[in-house]
């Protein structure tokens, strides 16, 4: 584990959706380091603990993080007052990401808020990636050219239908795994959804990974709050690992949902 | 600049800064922000005999300037500390001190028996955790039983015993007397206050445990009077803490009467905040013109 602290300055500021912004942050210590699937830990003015948030984007070349994230609560609403030419207090990169295994193909597959943390991973895998992406509506669609632009094909499905297919990421992915079995599944996204990539992914045989979401502390594995109950193997009893540094990610089969 | 060494139960610190116990692990997760060995010391995580799993997600929730949490002494037990965490942390040139808590008297004098032949400095005993049914807070929240596990540790150990104190309690200075009879070389104060928080759209409150411990600046003007009061009424030394988030803070707890200084929930705003309030203190105490830390300590002149 290699991870910074500083004041990083946001270079770029943009509402995506209702309530969604990117920040793009010029911060080349974590940039240089980052994986996909880890995130930093930023603080907002006025608050206490720091806000986790998923990287959905690092550039090492450049320099830059990119975070998307979604006004949740009064800390968040803090957070999207912050403009351009501003600084965050970040730290990072943290925690544990996808598995980057070059030549395999992988499916992501993102609920919501839960779509920014796997663009990293399909700017590595390129067009061995696949992408199914869920929405509320049209009007919260995000990132879906992104995930284009970076090779993969890109199926977005809403629950009301005003934007692409209409109905859940999972049911779009059960129909795509029978046509064609990736080596990976990756998702990210409301646990019911976690859920059910895991069960489809245990039904075929593919290797999955989830990123998990808990109220943190520390964000480096000191305070242990973050736990998350998981178990080793079928016959191994449960126990409490922490999203923050065995996580975000897991393997799903790890993960006691 | 100062002198900022100062001596707590015949241990020597390089200055009276400690991570407290349950905020920093084991040491290593910091060691990518800054060397151990710039600290005066370190509390570990409260380690129990056995590994426990502590309680139910969610175990942290946000408050005015701190937090509650409920984490419930998840630990990976004595056995496991003295074999990973201890060979690493020995190496780091800053002071241990080894946070046994345990739900039974007997495992608490057998934590500190296994802890007697390693390099461990000093003991905190901590009979004020509020997160766990058993123990904990149970023994620390009366004179006769804080006494009774004071007495039994202090027979089972050669090493600096000091007694970590629970806030919620009628008299504390009270409970700071029973463990000093007992044999107690130092107190440690203060563990956090029991709080609660609920969200009012789910009527649930955030933690799964209901309630938990307050910690953060929040609590900083109860522990500087509860530091005070503990101070003027045992002769053992009394290390602060409870919000503790700047040098100036720790100047406070010190003239309060803290021999030494324990930073906790302000490690979770800021990771640097060791570090930072070393640096604060140091420059305070020569814009005073200190020579030494130790002169500050206990210097408050109460109305």
């Amino acid at each position: 584990m290699s991870y910074f602290q500083g004041n990083d300055v946001i270079l770029h500021k943009e509402n995506l959706a209702k309530n969604i912004y990117r920040l793009v942050i010029a911060a080349p210590d974590i940039a240089a380091f980052a994986k996909a699937g880890q995130f930093v830990h930023v603080t907002v003015p006025g608050y206490f603990l720091r806000r986790p948030i998923s990287l959905c984007e690092a550039d090492s070349s450049r320099g830059t993080i990119t975070l998307v994230y979604e006004i949740r609560g009064e800390g968040t609403k803090a957070l999207a007052r912050l403009n351009e030419g501003e600084t965050l207090d970040v730290m990072g990169p943290l925690g544990h990401g996808f598995t980057l295994d070059p030549g395999k193909k992988v499916i992501v597959v993102g609920g919501g808020i839960g779509v920014p943390p796997l663009l990293q991973a399909v700017k590595f895998y390129g067009a061995n990636a696949k992408a199914i992406l869920g929405f509320r509506d049209a009007s919260a669609v995000i990132l879906e050219e992104d995930f284009r632009r970076y090779g993969a094909e890109t199926i977005v499905c809403t629950d009301n239908g005003t934007r692409g297919q209409k109905g859940f990421v999972t049911d779009a992915l059960a129909g795509m795994v029978t046509k064609e079995k990736p080596d990976y599944l990756f998702a990210c996204g409301p646990k019911v959804m976690l859920e059910k990539v895991a069960k489809i992914a245990a039904d075929q045989k593919i290797e999955c990974e989830v990123s998990l979401e808990e109220r943190m502390g520390c964000g480096v594995g000191a305070c242990l709050v973050c736990a998350c109950r998981l178990k080793r193997t079928e016959e191994e009893k449960e126990y409490y690992g922490h999203v923050c540094k065995d996580g975000p990610v897991f393997p799903a089969k790890e993960v006691v949902f | 600049m100062a002198d900022l060494s100062v001596t707590v139960a015949g241990v020597t610190f390089k200055n009276p800064i400690i991570p407290a116990s349950g905020t920093f692990g084991f040491g290593r997760e910091y060691e990518d922000l800054y060397p151990l060995s710039l600290l005066g010391g370190i509390s570990t995580k409260g380690t129990t005999l056995d590994p426990k799993d502590g309680n139910p997600p969610p175990r942290i929730a946000e408050t005015p300037a701190g937090m509650l949490n409920s984490v419930g002494l998840q630990n990976p037990g004595i056995d496991a500390f003295i074999r990973d965490a201890l060979p690493y942390l020995q190496e780091q040139d800053t002071v241990i001190i080894a946070n046994v808590a345990g739900s039974t008297v007997e495992d608490c004098v057998e934590i500190a028996r296994r802890l007697e032949n390693t390099k461990v400095h000093m003991l905190e005993l901590n009979i004020s955790c509020p997160n766990v049914k058993e123990g904990g807070v149970a023994f620390g929240t009366s004179c006769e039983s804080a006494g009774a596990i004071t007495a039994a540790v202090r027979k089972a150990t050669t090493k600096p015993l000091m007694v970590k104190l629970s806030p919620n309690v009628t008299s504390i200075t009270d409970i700071a007397k029973s463990v000093e009879a007992a044999g107690a070389d130092a107190v440690s104060l203060i563990n956090t206050l029991l709080g609660m928080r609920i969200d009012i759209e789910s009527k649930r409150p955030i933690l799964k445990n209901n309630v938990g411990g307050l910690s953060g600046p929040a609590v900083f003007p109860v522990a500087v009077r509860m530091v005070w009061q503990v101070a003027n009424a045992v002769s053992i030394p009394v290390v602060g803490m409870g919000g503790v988030a700047s040098g100036k803070d720790a100047i406070e707890m010190m003239m309060a009467g803290a021999q030494a200084v324990q930073v906790g929930a302000a490690i979770f705003h800021d990771p640097f905040a060791p570090v930072r309030i070393i640096r604060e203190m140091n420059e305070w105490l020569d814009a005073h013109a200190y020579s030494s830390v130790s002169q500050i300590i206990g210097r408050v002149e109460p109305w």
